[in-house]
């Protein structure tokens, strides 16, 4: 049962990737993947979420009661969207009016509070540190592979972080408006769980 | 009155919460599988959405505003809705003891129903009135339990056919909510 310290670290890139492996968090995986910058900035935002609180609450796991350590958590949680809210309006201000409400929003992404409930209240720091990390670039990379598929098929174009769009197919082109709208984002998602499904039975 | 009507509508279609905002996907796969949970979950997200739309308002107009604090919004929204959840499963576990029982883990985590913070935040950020935040919560709310039930009903069949074995649970789950957020998409403009 004991994982070795680089198990911690590697599980949440593939065995445990988030939102393919635990399907959590759906609802930023589906609304900020039009463009890669968007699922790039969220993903970021939320690792530092994730790293910070999963540190934070296994420091104090022998001090906060048991009976009310949910609102503990949320409220550890709350405190550093609040950090990562200030700190994007400040030095990402576009990125910041483009996630909208999706930014104070990773304070109910299930993926963190699952983490501190299921992860961080039981192991050491240096653990949940790496539990934080891992999961945190695993859902990164999610976000940028999903986003990568719409942006590119949906309209058209690659939006590397802190840059312009990139115009793949030239002016000719007809993209495939579905996929950046909401039904294309849930038949994406879904057809990628199942090849997901499918990569994970032969391995 | 008109005004009014009109916000409701596009709340409960033509933006509706679940299908065209992308927000309380969780419980919206979570709790579709039987119609039972699926219709007690609707119930709950309506009672506590409208309770925690005002209350909200009421702390962010009162509070937040007059003392400078928005930027505690994140902050202060949060623990009001725990707080309320708290107090709807209490109520819940002494009066109604078999929807506590039949929504088991999914009633601590409409804490975490990123509907209910968002629809909280849409109220601020659109700076509606009391009345219309009002109206916005529960036709929101109206929105999630209609989409949140005819997915139930589409999933129940889904039980009966022979699915391929790497699409089955989630992944036809959310391919068959995206043909029903096709269906929605279709009221786009109607207001």
């Amino acid at each position: 049962m004991a994982k070795s310290v680089v198990q911690e670290f590697t599980k949440g890139l593939w065995a445990e990737i988030p939102p393919f492996r635990l399907v959590l968090g759906l609802c930023p995986v589906l609304a900020v993947t039009k463009t890669v910058e968007n699922g790039v900035g969220m993903g970021i935002a939320t690792t530092f979420v994730l790293v910070c609180s999963n540190v934070l609450i296994s420091l104090f796991q022998n001090v906060i009661p048991k009976r009310v350590r949910i609102a503990c958590y949320i409220v550890v949680i709350a405190t550093f969207v609040t950090v990562v809210e200030l700190v994007m309006q400040a030095f990402a201000y576009p990125l910041f009016l483009k996630l909208g409400i999706f930014i104070p929003l990773i304070v109910v992404n299930c993926i963190v509070l699952g983490r501190a409930e299921a992860f961080a209240a039981k192991n050491n720091v240096g653990r949940s540190f790496l539990d934080g990390l891992g999961i945190g670039i695993g859902f990164t990379l999610s976000l940028t592979v999903l986003a990568a598929v719409r942006e590119v098929f949906g309209s058209g174009t690659f939006t590397a972080p802190l840059s312009s769009a990139v115009s793949l197919f030239g002016p000719d082109f007809q993209p495939f408006a579905f996929m950046v709208e909401a039904p294309g984002a849930f038949v994406c998602l879904g057809l990628m769980l199942c090849l997901m499904n499918m990569l994970g039975k032969k391995s | 009155m008109g005004d009014l009507l009109v916000l409701g509508i596009s709340c409960i279609f033509v933006n509706n919460i679940l299908l065209m905002q992308y927000l309380g996907n969780c419980p919206f796969l979570g709790v579709s599988k039987k119609m039972e949970t699926a219709t007690g979950m609707a119930m709950a997200v309506v009672f506590v959405l409208v309770m925690a739309g005002a209350i909200t308002w009421l702390t962010s107009a009162y509070v937040l505003k007059p003392f400078g604090f928005e930027y505690l919004q994140t902050l202060a929204f949060i623990l009001v809705i725990a707080a309320l959840v708290q107090f709807v499963e209490m109520f819940l576990r002494k009066s109604i003891p078999g929807l506590y029982a039949g929504l088991g883990i999914f009633l601590p985590l409409i804490t975490t129903n990123c509907a209910v913070m968002g629809v909280c935040l849409i109220n601020i950020k659109e700076e509606y009135d009391f009345i219309q935040a009002l109206v916005a919560s529960f036709t929101y709310a109206l929105g999630f339990g209609l989409a949140l039930i005819l997915f139930a009903a589409v999933r129940e069949r889904i039980l009966l056919c022979k699915v391929p074995r790497p699409l089955q649970d989630t992944s036809i789950g959310l391919v068959s909510a995206g043909m029903l957020s096709l269906a929605f998409f279709a009221f786009k403009g109607m207001v």
